[in-house]
């Protein structure tokens, strides 16, 4: 199925029927994800260029609405929001009660999410959802509400930022990939012009090649198809759009650093026990000279699910919201027991983000909990990267006999 | 995750609580932290059925004697009668809580603690022989013990119904000591110094603005002072490394909490630190 330009404003009509629609748009210098009004709301003639520490918007007039890559938003803004009131008890002449949930809110349909994003919700999901694996349940119902209704619209990339690696994670760039568990309702390639710095394989007008992953996603089209005749792909726009992420990911292999060493890429291979057998590495306390314990890099990452809950009475005593809000391995409260946390310092915080992200996960859901985006890299004030401090212990896995971190 | 409790749970009715008895004491400070009580009660007047502020001269004139519940200290001490004065108070309150930039570290006055002080008084008064005054601005914790601190520039009122609420029931207060950037990606906005190269502060302050100044895009002043594991000089570091000039990030550190000791200690390491030649951005 080809959309033009015309059926992709028709298709966030038609999903804002049902759902609420959030995509892509540039706001406050960045690409946020926000609810769209229209496809013009979408950021078509911006690039990102995006490094450790640094990220700006430049215009590219042969950009379409999706030649930008993953901004500092992502699906867990919505699935796992920042704050949530779980629960609210009255007190009713001296009897407490809970008082009745919050209607639910409209379902959400998502554009423009990448493979990994998909990847990212997979991870989620088996944080959130665990339940179905036997291994005792463990779902979130508010997650698994929002889950339940949301609607996908992928899109492959074209371009890869510096940070983007997840070609070496497995978890892009192709958006979709059933082997992988990523699936979306719609999935888009643009085949239309493109950045210099992508794979651009077409010429010709601006036009998306579709392919519908769900039953919900063919009723879309139908209906986008009801007063807009949509023909189907030919052959050569097939072809060209199942080229877009495998060149993509051959140059992202291909990719140098502007020193001439390669791209970011993190090598997965026995990445847990790596790790685990270098629990005492001087690389925490040097990264630690860096870090600045900020967060930064644990409420991006679109996987980090730490939250705490803490019960809010107002003033009257008569109220009280259980509000559950997110948490980060970087701060202090975060390890208190007993009156006292138990990582003072930077490099014990650092060692828990890095080990539990790429060793403990595997343990705790069966995968890494790295997708490979980037957002960690470019969000980090300071711009440390994972993936070098990764490289560093693999260079000298040499047990220090120094003092834990 | 389920709901532990039953939808209907009968507690006794709690025992009859006395209204704590509150003073509210004014030390050498601009009065915002004092504005920001009145501000509360604005939007919560509930607060004075729950506590008695018997003592709070920004507010009525009318005073009742100590011995006090609560005390609430806005401003940093500056003179020795000050010194005095704090010693006093602390004997008559319960419970001390300093609130604000200037109880809490010194205030922006505190930058008179790097300078002369009889040069800044004979450049300011008239008749400098009637002015007595210390050479420093200092948090009131340097002088007597402090039960609590609520920080910011001005303090914020959620906080500062927050830590009332928690007096009034006996329990801890809850007040974050993680970064501003915790609020910032709470709140979804864009850092401002990754997407646009403004020196911020707030990886090395501690939240409780709301990150106001980042959703506004402006970097973080620092007014909530430091966070728990502040991190100066590698900030810095990066900062001046993207090209922001040395005078401008001992400016940002030479703020609204110059005193607090990892704002002191990086000031005076980039004033000592040869100053690095760097390149236009
Ligand atoms: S660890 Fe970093 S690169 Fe990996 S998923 Fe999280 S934010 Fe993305
Ligand atoms: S412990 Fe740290 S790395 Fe692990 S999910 Fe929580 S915030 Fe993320
Ligand atoms: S990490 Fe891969 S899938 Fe994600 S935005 Fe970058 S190139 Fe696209
Ligand atoms: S790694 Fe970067 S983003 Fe993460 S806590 Fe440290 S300084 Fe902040
Ligand atoms: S704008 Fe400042 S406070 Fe906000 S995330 Fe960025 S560095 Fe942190």
């Amino acid at each position: 199925m080809i959309l033009g330009p015309e059926a992709l404003q028709r298709l966030i009509e038609v999903l804002a029927l049902e759902y609420r629609v959030i995509g892509p748009t540039v706001a406050d210098g960045a690409v946020v994800l926000r609810d769209l009004a229209s496809a013009d709301d979408l950021p078509t003639g911006w690039i990102d260029e995006q490094d450790g520490g640094h990220y700006r918007l430049q215009r590219d007039e042969s950009a379409g609405p999706f030649d930008h890559v993953v901004g500092p938003h992502s699906l867990k803004n919505f699935l796992f929001p920042p704050r949530e009131p779980i629960a609210r008890f009255e007190r009713v002449e001296g009897v407490w009660e809970e008082c009745a949930p919050a209607a639910p809110e409209r379902p959400l349909a998502v554009i423009g999410m990448r493979g990994c994003d998909l990847a990212a919700l997979a991870i989620q999901d088996r944080v959130f959802l665990r339940g179905d694996s036997g291994e005792g349940e463990a779902i979130d119902p508010a997650y698994q509400r929002r889950r339940n209704g949301l609607f996908l619209v992928a899109v492959d990339c074209r371009r890869a930022a510096a940070t983007c690696f997840c070609h070496s994670t497995g978890s892009g760039p192709a958006a979709c990939s059933a082997s992988a568990g990523r699936q979306a309702d719609l999935a888009l390639v643009d085949l239309g012009p493109g950045p210099a710095d992508g794979v651009a394989p077409c010429a010709g007008p601006r036009r998306y090649e579709c392919r519908i992953g769900s039953e919900r996603g063919a009723a879309v089209i139908d209906a986008i198809a009801a007063d807009l005749p949509l023909r189907p792909s030919p052959p050569e726009d097939v072809a060209a759009a199942e080229r877009v992420p495998v060149d993509l990911e051959r140059a992202m292999w291909a990719r140098e650093r502007s020193d001439g060493g390669p791209g970011r890429s993190l090598d997965m291979e026995n990445i847990r026990d790596l790790l685990y057998s270098n629990l005492e590495h001087p690389r925490w306390l040097e990264v630690a000279d860096r870090c600045l314990s900020c967060t930064n890099c644990t409420l991006v990452c679109p996987t980090c699910f730490c939250a705490s809950v803490t019960e809010v009475a107002d003033l009257s005593g008569d109220a009280v919201t259980r509000e559950r809000h997110w948490a980060s391995c970087f701060s202090l409260d975060h390890a208190r027991m007993h009156g006292t946390s138990v990582r003072h310092t930077t490099a014990s915080r650092y060692r828990q983000w890095l080990t539990h992200k790429l060793g403990g996960w595997i343990d705790q859901f069966g995968t890494s909990g790295c997708t490979g985006c980037g957002r960690c890299i470019t969000w980090c004030p300071v711009g440390i990267d994972l993936t070098a401090e990764v490289a560093a212990i693999r260079e000298t896995p040499a047990p220090s006999t120094g003092p834990t971190p | 995750m389920t709901n532990p409790l039953p939808a209907k749970i009968a507690v006794a009715a709690p025992a009859h609580v006395r209204r704590p008895r509150v003073a509210v004491y004014k030390f050498a400070s601009c009065d915002g932290c004092q504005l920001q009580f009145l501000a509360a009660i604005g939007k919560h007047p509930e607060l004075l059925s729950k506590v008695d502020f018997v003592h709070f001269l920004e507010a009525s004139r009318a005073v009742e004697p100590g011995p006090y519940d609560i005390g609430f200290v806005e401003g940093s001490v500056t003179t020795a009668h000050d010194a005095e004065r704090i010693r006093e108070i602390r004997r008559e309150c319960r419970t001390l809580v300093t609130i604000g930039a200037c109880a809490t570290s010194g205030g922006i006055q505190a930058l008179r603690n790097w300078g002369k002080i009889d040069e800044f008084v004979a450049a300011v008064y008239a008749s400098p022989a009637f002015i007595s005054t210390l050479a420093t601005s200092t948090a009131i914790a340097e002088h007597v013990p402090v039960d609590f601190e609520l920080r910011g520039c001005p303090i914020d009122t959620g906080q500062l119904v927050e830590i009332l609420t928690a007096l009034i029931v006996g329990r801890k207060p809850r007040v974050p000591s993680t970064s501003v950037c915790a609020e910032c990606k709470a709140e979804g906005v864009v850092c401002v110094a990754v997407a646009r190269g403004v020196p911020c502060l707030g990886p090395v302050t501690q939240a409780g603005c709301r990150a106001i100044c980042p959703a506004h895009g402006r970097g973080c002043f620092g007014c909530f002072g430091p966070s728990d594991t502040p991190n100066l000089v590698s900030l810095n570091l990066h900062y001046e490394a993207a090209g922001v000039p040395r005078d401008e990030l001992l400016r940002l550190v030479h703020g609204i909490n110059a005193w607090a000791p990892p704002f002191r200690a990086e000031a005076d390491r980039l004033a000592a630190a040869p100053h690095v030649k760097v390149a236009a951005p």
